[in-house]
């Protein structure tokens, strides 16, 4: 199979090219941008009918996006941080109007302060929205995940919009070599949208999105939005087995990497688990029992699939790429609350935040997460969160201070 | 020029369309205005709706509406009608429904959403050309939330948030010249109590294409402070003191459609209504009433 080099966000541009979107409603945000550019070179061409709508900023962009869903035609949309959060009422919105579509989250740290460089706090605030959310790892997954998404939002039993998350910058602008599905197949995984009764229709007038007065109504119509984002759990799976049947890859809710006979085990979502993966290889080299849980869907949460695959084990090590202030990582809550209580659970879970803003993890990093792991299963007790930072990067910060001080002393600016 | 469509009152629809019996209050000149034009546009209509008192017409499962509608929120209710109509065309362009099928997008919002939070999505849409049309029930204040001043809330005004003795410092926005310096295809002021006039503003809007953008006001007996017998009184005194003009822009010019001769002073509709009562007890403050007498009166200076 031939296969083309693309950075994440071709990638992302390829897959909702390939799923023959109707309409994208887009905002410009760095790192996402490429993706949009892209589908306007397109459609300018000639080689992608969609029509695409540059809205004047996110919330319009996802009202635009969840409306023109509930006409029932196709819509791919796409954004970053600082624009799914402006966004955010309205993805809790347009998730309870129950219409199926796919964002890509091109994940970036959140403001302040400002950076531009990757963590999932932008797209963990979107958690409780109800959009659905696979997180990827590589740009072929992106690709292959955005096919995926609009087979899981369409589907009956779920109707729900789909976050596809890639990391900014470690996927958005690398290139990886990508195999490009050819259409036929594609329209054999993914056929034309059926809207069913998803619509606004002369003939067939509808109140969408109404009030409704007390907590019974409204409980009734948020059970049912519960209800079918769990219902993705077994439709995600349906979807991933004729996907690899078709395309020969297979992506479970959790990627599994070197589990077996593993008794500390490395759980982590996003690009950086490769990071992870290679540790790992180390690790094993070195006699270390080690393995790695990547969990690719985080909405409805795999917590079954992953109380399976660490029934037995010694110790798991949570890596949260984002941080919940005054708590901790909010992966390591989630997998705490799919275990406890289960009989095989492992006794230990530890928990590291790491990778905050784009920052490395290294390699040495990940040994002492081990030993860190391996001393708590010795003793029995869980350490408390830790922060991954080195002496020498706050050496370097300081330092930082105290040359602008200096500098502001020198300059009179300070007096 | 072309004859009116309704020259008189028998001209207008004898049915209502707009069902009743909704939570809105008694005597609201908003759901008056609202009547009026529903009766024209009709149920080939599809309504997307901001925060505010309207949200409350659709009640899950009911509506008195026979059309159809959706809710978006306060800030984005344009952005919504750019989906419903980009989808519409899409569906219509791609052959899956037939031209019978399609409706009139209608944003439907309060003065809070579109002199303020949705102003830059109704800049959006107006820039983008949309076709849709937008009106405003202008109730001067945040109603739903219980009367706080908005930036439609006239000067001296007292609101839930402006109770001290000279009421609103601020001064109304002048929404219709922002709506019009963005040069769309029509934007007009109507008033439920003058249907002649709105009805042919919005015949007129209707048979036009691209953003068509309405202001109605809507007296508020509950946030106004007045009787609900007395809306529509307060509605065309509103007309007559010449304090709401009505008016249209189309092809770059304004034109006022009902000029008040003569102009009754602007007491006859403040003293009308307990949301000005300060300015009359204890004592009358006759500053601040030829203070907003002066305001109308250079208003009308440039008119005539
Ligand atoms: C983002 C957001 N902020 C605040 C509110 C609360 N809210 C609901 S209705 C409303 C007032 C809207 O005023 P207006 O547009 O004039 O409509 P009215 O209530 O007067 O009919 C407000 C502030 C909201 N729904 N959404
Ligand atoms: S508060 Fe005013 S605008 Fe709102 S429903 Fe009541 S009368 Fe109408
Ligand atoms: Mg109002």
């Amino acid at each position: 199979m031939k296969r083309t080099l693309l950075t994440g966000n071709s990638a992302a541009a390829w897959g909702a090219r390939l799923a023959d979107v109707d309409y994208v409603p887009a905002f410009p945000i760095t790192p996402q941008t490429e993706i949009i550019e892209t589908i306007a070179e397109w459609i300018d061409g000639g080689r992608m009918r969609s029509r695409m709508v540059t809205l004047e900023s996110e919330h319009s962009m996802i009202t635009a996006a969840g409306a023109a869903a509930a006409t029932g035609v196709r819509v791919f949309t796409a954004t970053s941080s600082q624009g799914l959060l402006y966004g955010m009422e309205m993805l809790y919105t347009v998730a309870g109007w129950r219409v199926p579509f796919v964002l890509v989250n091109v994940s970036r740290g959140l403001s302040a302060p400002i950076t531009l460089e990757p963590d999932h706090n932008d797209v963990l605030a979107a958690r409780d929205s109800g959009f659905l959310q696979i997180h990827c790892a590589t740009c072929q997954e992106v690709l292959d995940s955005i096919i995926l998404a609009f087979r899981l939002a369409e589907d009956k039993r779920v109707r729900l919009p789909v976050i596809v998350n890639m990391d900014g910058f470690y996927l958005s602008f690398t290139r990886e070599p990508v195999e490009i599905p050819d259409t036929g197949s594609v329209r054999q995984f993914l056929p034309p949208l059926d809207a069913g009764d998803i619509s606004f229709r002369a003939s067939a007038p509808i109140s969408q999105a109404t009030a409704v007065l007390g907590g019974s109504p409204y409980s009734y119509f948020r059970y049912e939005s519960h209800m079918a984002a769990t219902n993705g759990l077994a439709v995600y799976d349906e979807a991933a087995e004729s996907f690899a049947g078709l395309f020969g890859r297979s992506y479970g809710t959790v990627e599994e990497y070197r589990m077996e006979g593993a008794e500390i085990v490395f759980v982590m979502v996003g690009s950086f688990a490769t990071k992870a993966r290679e540790a790992v290889d180390r690790l094993r080299g070195a006699g270390r029992p080690v393995g790695l849980l990547r969990p690719r869907l985080l909405r409805p949460f795999p917590g079954k699939a992953l109380r399976k695959l660490l029934a037995g084990r010694k110790g798991v090590m949570v890596i949260d790429q984002n941080l919940s202030m005054g708590k901790g990582g909010v992966l390591h809550m989630e997998l705490a609350s799919a275990l406890y209580g289960h009989p095989d659970a492992p006794p230990v879970l530890t928990s590291f935040i790491g990778g905050l803003g784009g920052r490395d993890i290294t390699p040495e990093e990940f040994y002492e997460m081990v030993a860190v792991t391996e001393k708590a299963i010795k003793d029995g007790s869980t350490p408390p969160p830790r922060l991954l930072y080195t002496k020498r990067e706050l050496d370097e910060v300081r330092k930082l201070q105290a040359i602008a001080n200096v500098e502001r002393r020198e300059t009179g600016k300070g007096e | 020029m072309n004859e009116p469509k309704f020259r008189y009152m028998k001209d207008l629809p004898s049915a209502r369309l707009l069902g009743s019996g909704t939570a809105m209050c008694a005597g609201c000149g908003g759901l008056q205005a609202l009547h009026g034009i529903y009766d024209i546009l009709g149920e080939k209509t599809v309504f997307i709706n901001a925060a505010g008192c309207m949200t409350l017409l659709s009640v899950y499962p009911f509506t008195p509406f026979r059309g159809s509608w959706l809710y978006t929120s306060m800030a984005s209710a344009p952005a919504g009608a750019q989906g419903v109509r980009d989808g519409l065309d899409i569906l219509l362009e791609k052959k899956r429904i037939s031209t019978e099928e399609d409706l009139e997008v209608v944003v439907l919002t309060g003065d809070g959403a579109a002199y303020g939070m949705g102003l830059s999505s109704t800049s959006g849409a107006i820039e983008r050309d949309l076709d849709f049309l937008y009106i405003c029930y202008d109730n001067e204040g945040y109603g739903n939330t219980g009367q706080q001043f908005s930036g439609a809330t006239p000067h001296g005004a007292r609101t839930a948030t402006s109770k001290g003795p000279r009421g609103f410092t601020g001064f109304k926005k002048d929404l219709f010249s922002i709506w019009a310096a963005h040069r769309p295809a029509y934007v007009a002021t109507i008033a439920g109590a003058e249907p002649l006039d709105l009805a042919n503003k919005i015949e007129k809007a209707r048979n036009l294409k691209g953003p068509r953008l309405l202001i109605a006001i809507a007296p508020c007996p509950t946030g106004w402070d007045y009787r609900p017998e007395d809306s529509v009184d307060i509605g065309k005194l509103a007309v007559r003191t010449g304090i709401w003009p009505l008016k249209e822009y189309i092809d770059g010019k304004v034109v006022h459609t009902k000029i008040p001769h003569p102009r009754l002073p602007v007491e006859e509709y403040l003293k009308r209504q307990g949301r000005f009562a300060h300015l009359f007890t204890p004592a009358p403050d006759t500053a601040l009433i030829a203070e907003i007498q002066a305001r109308v009166d250079g208003y009308w200076k440039g008119v005539v």
